[in-house]
């Protein structure tokens, strides 16, 4: 079977729901060793971790996430814990360890799991970041095209998420401007860009630069993420 | 990775240079010419993209072919301008002729998605110019603008087949800045259904339900295009067709 072959299998079955083993079992015997590629998921294999951790942490927390935001904070986390098992069983050995985490990032947000603001406030980081750090790597998958659809279908999740998480916050579930709505400025800049393939929309349309930077959101690079992930990491245990 | 901070198409010599120079603000028709000339410098700049058929406007009944979506850019950037098209279209009538009890909280955010899917359909038609499909006609007859269930439905709808379609074709796009300029388009889209969704069933796991995000996996559903065609067919008089993609 060729390569090709084994991807359009592959990407059927993912479609249909069923292909996450099928697909980590190639991946791994396919690409594990192709360090680009492997680089890329155990980026995203960190990320999810954090994720996914901090989800969890904040179901588990007593008289944390009420009753009714629980429904949406159980779907999440369960997406986060499957993006983790997808990757670590697509990596295998290849796979970093689970980071060491501190939610609080060294006492900066001490009451994540007491107070639901903070703690809205943490999802909302973490989500938009995530679809920017999912963005910012697309490029780097084109070479592996399964991949690369893979982890499109990863990074809609992420901005699904992070609309929900927004909308209890009070925010739009998009992006305005750069509107960093109280968390650090890092995790927004660049959002306000308005020209798009050269052009600028603004002056083209005559939409409003709030409309049309909301109309897209923009990719950040690894160092970028890091930074801004950084403090919630205490040891990657590597 | 720093690079892909910049615009996506701004190493698109021409475009950027003359097309800002020659868009005036707020003056849409002179914008449709202007842009014209500038797609002109993109697809001299990009020997991929090459006119397939059409220009101008359809009429019903027309088919409209948007030919092997995979085989090269320029039908991947038609299959988007259709799918923005509709979503325009859709939203600008909803909008026009708000359901009855529309909160101001939703007006605003269809107002929002609205603009949004306009600036993302003349994007698309800037940048293909000359090689862009005609306007199409949409058909909206199965839509009960009067009912908030049908029209948010509807959205739903939409968004989430808007989702599958980028994802899906994802893997076709050869050129790096289109890649990244599709992914800057599509999470956007993936909010709009989040939030219609939540206004449809607010303390409800539908934002990223069972039906489009695979719980075993975390994968949102893709959809390939002739999927994606033959589920937007109805919402549109001219025929819509396209093959699925091929690398």
């Amino acid at each position: 079977m060729s390569r090709r072959s084994v991807f359009q299998n592959l990407l059927k079955k993912t479609v249909a729901g069923a292909g996450a083993a099928a697909f980590a079992g190639v991946l791994n015997k396919t690409y594990a060793q192709t360090s680009s590629v492997a680089d890329v998921l155990n980026y995203a294999l960190t990320l999810e971790y954090l994720e996914a951790e901090f989800y969890n942490l904040s179901l588990a927390a007593p008289n944390l996430i009420p009753s009714a935001a629980r429904p949406y904070y159980e779907q999440i986390a369960k997406h986060e814990n499957a993006h983790v098992a997808l990757l670590k069983s697509a990596l295998g050995s290849a796979a970093v360890p689970k980071p060491t985490f501190d939610f609080t990032a060294g006492g900066a947000f001490g009451n994540v799991f007491t107070n639901v603001d903070t703690n809205y406030a943490l999802a909302q980081a973490f989500e938009d970041t995530g679809v920017r750090a999912y963005k910012g790597q697309a490029t780097n998958l084109m070479s592996a095209p399964a991949i690369l659809t893979v982890a499109l279908q990863i990074h809609s999740v992420e901005a699904r998420h992070a609309a929900r998480i927004r909308y209890i916050r009070g925010q739009k579930g998009w992006i305005t401007n750069a509107d960093a709505s109280g968390l650090p400025q890092a995790i927004y800049s660049g959002e306000e860009n308005v020209t798009q393939g050269g052009v600028n929309l603004v002056n083209a349309l005559g939409i409003s630069a709030a409309r049309v930077s909301e109309a897209f959101d923009e990719p950040l690079g690894m160092s970028e993420v890091f930074a801004i992930a950084g403090p919630f990491i205490k040891s990657l245990n590597r | 990775m720093e690079k892909q901070q910049t615009d996506p198409m701004a190493t698109v010599e021409g475009l950027s240079g003359k097309a800002s120079a020659a868009l005036g603000r707020r003056v849409f028709m002179r914008y449709i010419g202007a842009t014209a000339a500038a797609g002109v410098a993109l697809s001299a700049c990009h020997s991929e993209l090459v006119d397939p058929t059409a220009t101008g406007s359809a009429r019903p009944g027309d088919a409209i072919d948007l030919g092997d979506i995979g085989s090269k850019d320029v039908n991947v950037l038609n299959y988007a301008y259709a799918l923005e098209q509709l979503e325009a279209a859709f939203y600008t009538q909803a909008v026009m002729t708000p359901y009855s009890g529309i909160t101001d909280a939703e007006r605003q955010i269809l107002t929002d998605i609205r603009d949004h899917e306009i600036v993302h359909r003349d994007l698309f038609k800037a940048a293909l110019a000359s090689a862009a499909i005609p306007g199409l006609t949409p058909d909206f007859s199965s839509i009960n603008f009067n009912s908030r269930a049908s029209v948010l439905g509807t959205a739903r709808v939409f968004e989430n087949i808007g989702v599958s379609a980028y994802n899906g074709a994802g893997q076709y796009i050869r050129t790096p800045d289109y890649l990244v300029l599709a992914g800057k388009i599509v999470s956007v889209e993936a909010r709009h259904a989040s939030i219609i969704a939540t206004l449809l069933e607010p303390m409800s796991a539908l934002f990223a339900g069972d039906q489009v995000v695979f719980p075993a996996s975390g994968l949102e559903e893709i959809r390939n295009p002739e999927e994606v065609l033959a589920i937007v067919r109805p919402y549109v008089k001219e025929f819509l067709n396209g093959r699925n993609g091929r690398r």
